[in-house]
């Protein structure tokens, strides 16, 4: 009889074995929040996926891909995978032995043998599925990243802001830049404005980053306008001694776009006399 | 009295981030105002740039100082890069080799209260440490 074979007739032995066995010391040293309901539930699925691969002739790759796609979605570390099939092997090899009370050493290797030969293949799938899941989770959000990264937004003739929001890291930078010179030259803009609100950290990177788009616009025959300077960024430009007085820079979107208008020759001008409607586009800028 | 708080390891550009948030919270932890933790994070992030631009791999190290009255926040960067061959003339203004603003280093010298570096060619160690107000 096959080694796969026997295991498959002990299967209700090894299950028990298994269960028993199986700590989710990684589990444990990873979180203690996981409800042990959950634990069990996730325990018996392994061990009945880790079957129905064994019992398939061909495999039963989409089994394994979906539990593998499991742990991830439950966001447990892949050591909960290894350990299990650790404890498997050593509980298959075992439950093998004691079924053959007449062994001596070469049968005991050639258990060994086939016992790995048997169950690494499950475990190497079941961890490339597991580690493709996650490659995929982050390429994902690189790339809603990456469309958060650098957005243009014409707001009348001549005037168009940028927000940027996060990080700034050397790759963002190249877009910023090549997003804004496009932009520019698409949009026909007079005047863009950088709003740098929502970047928490700027340091002479990011400042170098800037001066040089400016100075890019520049040549472009635009201006640059820097708003969304907060008090300590203030502080922290100064203390690092970087000059940005080749750019006209305001505390705020709103006061960056009224200079914008000056610099155009616009005017925003009110249909009722109470000038509530200026107010109003103002407020909802002040807003962004 | 000294505790070391953590240790972050710089190897990717993604760390410099990394190491500035754990700045940033251990700045805030121990009572930093919100233009103090700007200014720790900035010398971090400076710090850690140049950890991640000159010798590739290194790391940033957090310690707590209990002193009286106050509390600092002692920062160590550590590389075993190709080091710093001219020390003062880093600490000037303008001097980069990269093509940057050469405001790094004399800009972390600024931003923090007390400033120290080491090099030789067989690595870098920049000490800098910043106190809380009273």
């Amino acid at each position: 009889m096959s080694m796969k074979a026997q295991l498959i007739n002990n299967k209700q032995e090894i299950l028990e074995q298994w269960l028993e066995e199986v700590e989710n010391k990684e589990l444990m040293h990873y979180s203690k929040t996981i409800s042990e309901d959950l634990i069990g539930r996730t325990n018996n699925e392994l061990i009945d996926t880790i079957f129905i691969a064994l019992e398939n002739e061909t495999g039963a790759n989409d089994e394994l891909q979906q539990f593998a796609e499991k742990i991830v979605n439950l966001g447990w570390p892949i050591g909960y995978i290894t350990e299990g099939m650790q404890v498997f092997r050593s509980v298959s090899i075992k439950t093998i032995l004691e079924k053959n009370s007449d062994a001596n050493k070469d049968y005991f290797l050639n258990v060994m043998d086939e016992v790995n030969q048997i169950v690494d293949p499950i475990k190497t799938y079941l961890i490339n599925q597991y580690s493709t899941n996650w490659d995929n989770i982050v390429s994902l959000q690189k790339l809603a990243l990456e469309e958060l990264s650098a957005p243009l937004i014409p707001v009348m003739d001549d005037i168009t802001v940028m927000p940027l929001v996060g990080t700034i890291d050397t790759d963002r930078a190249k877009l910023i830049m090549e997003n804004l010179l496009s932009g520019i030259v698409k949009h026909r803009t007079d005047v863009v404005l950088i709003d740098i609100t929502g970047v928490p950290v700027v340091d002479t990177m990011v400042a170098h980053h800037i001066i040089q788009a400016a100075e890019a616009v520049r040549l472009l025959g635009a201006t640059c306008i820097l708003v969304g300077i907060r008090p300590e960024i203030a502080q922290t430009i100064v203390n690092l001694g970087i000059d940005l007085s080749n750019f006209p820079t305001k505390s705020s979107l709103s006061k960056g776009f009224q200079t914008a208008l000056q610099m155009t020759d616009k005017h925003i001008i009110s249909s009722n006399k109470d000038g509530q409607n200026l107010e109003q586009i103002m407020e909802a800028i002040e807003k962004e | 009295m000294n505790e070391t708080l953590s240790s972050v390891p710089i190897r990717k550009e993604w760390d410099i981030v990394g190491a500035r948030q754990t700045g940033r919270n251990w700045a805030k932890d121990l009572g930093f105002g919100s233009v103090d933790q700007a200014r720790i994070a900035t010398a971090i992030s400076e710090l850690a740039r140049n950890i991640y631009l000159y010798a590739k791999v290194g790391e940033i190290n957090f310690e707590r100082l209990d002193s009286v009255p106050s509390i600092g926040l002692k920062i160590t960067a550590r590389d075993q890069g190709p080091g710093i061959k001219e020390v003062s003339k880093v600490m000037k203004d303008g001097y980069s080799t990269s093509g940057g603003l050469g405001a790094g280093l004399p800009g972390v010298k600024r931003l923090m209260d007390e400033f120290d570096i080491e090099s030789t060619d067989a690595g870098t160690v920049v000490t800098v440490i910043k106190w809380t107000r009273i």
